[in-house]
């Protein structure tokens, strides 16, 4: 167990500008199995594109980027090929949209949206695909009888649940999630949060979870990282930073949650 | 009245040279689509022009052309092209599958099997068989790269979960030299399996999507598929009314209001070729009885193979005779 002291995913000093406009500034980050990090931040602040340089989505223009494989060799993401990367992206990793339709394919089934990265793997018998894509139904809590229904006629939470079960179906060992519950009615999002904290807990996932809200990072993360104007002003364990802020931005972001 | 010059088979020539560079890199990547410079032709879109491009490009003075549509020799399409490059190339012109040197088809791959040095040229509507899953070529091109094709299976799954089998019946997706997966245009899958180490060159020209891909001769072509939903050809379980093949492509045509209905070979010259060398021709018709129900489909379909047409008939009796 050698490689379970070491990182997962490491960011070193990690830079991304739009031009004159600054994306992110170095930014740096460890992330260790198993483990579930959130991003925090108003909108703009660069959450957004901090995931997309982590997923290799947008090239990094300074900095270095470290993935260490499932057979334990650490990578450089940005010098990584196309087709080496995509096959990550179909395997080891997920991704997590805040619109589920960008996320699925809306125009065909959900077993065949669950199914698709089973294919892409290489599996040719229908009636295995068919018994894996009904299991993970049911373990993201969509009635199996939904199967061959498209994901146009599933509401916004199944929606959400389908693309998770979609993107777990090949055990990967890092999610990213943006916005996860984005959109969701408050009861809805609860049941979908606690699904995510059961799953995290169950496949040991690690995952970078963004999200302006403060609740579900308390809910789902160990530790956050809060971000401003690009840069990230604080880090640190979850309750640690929520229940004692050191940042008077943070201060003023975690004052700012709404007492029901 | 003079006649308009027009150049051999009507394309000038730094065009044909133009074609035939696509040409041969199609060839040197079987089931790769290759760019070209596709340009007007003297018909509409959708009538063959990728087809008739590809071959204004490869036809010489002494080939002999077959122009099929729906296997039919004698529909519009057909006719036209055939008569397009008569007049434009001088060429000799046929029917016979066997006496063809170049044979332009539409959707239908003969039944008569083909043989060394012929080429078979097919028109393309939508060359990417990624297209209906992913609207986007600049992905397409990149999975086409990365041989990342479980797109193409994720719609016969669709197939498979709506109808309970894959009920994909035209355009069926194949694997060519275990490398591309590419459309092999409308033809029926029935016609598939013809693809696979077949002795003749084949073209496919996509005259409006500017793409042209090929399928060299002996070439491996495997059409997708799951392994408990293995591929099947189809054909309509039926006896062709006209010749009595029971192992053709089938065309299904309505007689009458009736409900009455013959099924007769898609293919006319096989069809043709078969009645002239077992006459009399046996009557099977399905209706309301063989005379008028024959009567009934030379009306609705002008490309029927019928006994009228005498000179059709002793052409063929000619080629027969060649054997």
């Amino acid at each position: 167990m050698s490689a379970a002291g070491k990182p997962l995913l490491t960011a070193d000093n990690i830079s991304k500008r739009y031009g004159r406009q600054v994306g992110c500034r170095d930014v740096s980050l460890t992330l260790h199995e198993g483990e579930v990090l959130a991003v925090v931040g108003e909108s703009g602040s660069g959450k957004t594109t901090l995931l997309k340089l982590l997923s290799r989505q947008l090239a990094i223009d300074s900095g270095r980027l470290n993935y260490r494989m499932r057979d334990g060799a650490v990578r450089d993401l940005a010098t990584m090929g196309d087709a080496e990367h995509r096959f990550l992206f179909r395997t080891d990793w997920g991704y997590v949209h805040q619109d589920a339709a960008q996320g699925l394919r809306m125009s065909v089934s959900a077993g065949a949206n669950v199914g698709e990265r089973l294919m892409a793997l290489g599996a040719r018998h229908y009636g295995t695909i068919r018994t894996t894509a009904t299991d993970w139904l049911e373990r993201v809590e969509i009635p199996a009888v939904r199967i061959d229904d498209t994901p146009v006629t599933y509401s916004g939470g199944m929606r959400q649940r389908l693309q998770i079960a979609r993107n777990l179906v090949t055990s990967p060992r890092l999610v990213f999630m943006d916005e996860p519950t984005g959109g969701l009615d408050v009861t809805v999002q609860a049941r979908l949060l606690d699904l995510i904290r059961g799953l995290v807990a169950d496949l040991g996932l690690s995952a970078v979870i963004v999200t302006h809200d403060l609740a579900v990072a308390r809910l789902l993360s160990h530790r956050i990282m809060v971000m401003k104007d690009g840069e990230v002003i604080e880090t640190g364990l979850t309750d640690q930073v929520l229940d004692d802020p050191r940042e008077p931005y943070t201060q003023l972001l975690a004052s700012s949650i709404l007492p029901v | 009245m003079s006649l308009p010059a027009y150049n051999f088979a009507y394309l000038d020539e730094q065009t044909k040279r133009m074609i035939r560079r696509a040409v041969l890199k199609a060839i040197a990547i079987p089931g790769y689509q290759v760019p070209f410079a596709s340009r007007e032709m003297p018909m509409p879109y959708g009538w063959g022009t990728g087809g008739v491009q590809v071959t204004a490009a490869v036809i010489g003075p002494d080939d002999v052309l077959k122009v099929i549509d729906q296997g039919a020799d004698d529909t519009t399409n057909a006719v036209s092209i055939r008569k397009f490059f008569a007049k434009t190339a001088g060429v000799k012109t046929t029917t016979a599958t066997r006496e063809a040197t170049i044979i332009q088809t539409r959707h239908r791959i003969p039944e008569t099997p083909l043989h060394v040095g012929q080429v078979l040229v097919y028109q393309v509507p939508i060359p990417e068989p990624l297209r209906f899953l992913e609207p986007r070529e600049t992905e397409t091109r990149r999975m086409h790269a990365l041989t990342e094709y479980g797109l193409m299976h994720v719609k016969l799954y669709e197939d498979i979960a709506r109808h309970g089998h894959i009920a994909t019946t035209y355009a069926y997706p194949v694997k060519v030299d275990g490398r591309y997966v590419m459309d092999p245009s409308p033809t029926p899958k029935f016609d598939n399996p013809k693809m696979d180490q077949c002795p003749a060159l084949q073209l496919f020209g996509a005259g409006r999507e500017k793409r042209i891909y090929a399928i060299p001769p002996y070439t491996s072509v495997v059409s997708l598929d799951f392994e408990d939903f293995p591929f099947e050809r189809y054909r309509h379980p039926g006896t062709c009314a006209l010749c009595g093949a029971t192992d053709t492509f089938l065309d299904e045509i309505v007689t009458d209001d009736a409900g009455g209905r013959m099924f007769v070979c898609s293919d006319t010259d096989y069809c043709e070729t078969r009645r002239a060398a077992h006459s009399p021709p046996p009557l099977a018709g399905e209706g309301q009885g063989g005379g008028s129900a024959a009567g009934a489909a030379q009306e609705a379909s002008p490309s029927l193979p019928l006994p009228s047409k005498r000179g059709r008939e002793e052409q063929d009796l000619k080629a027969a005779e060649h054997d």
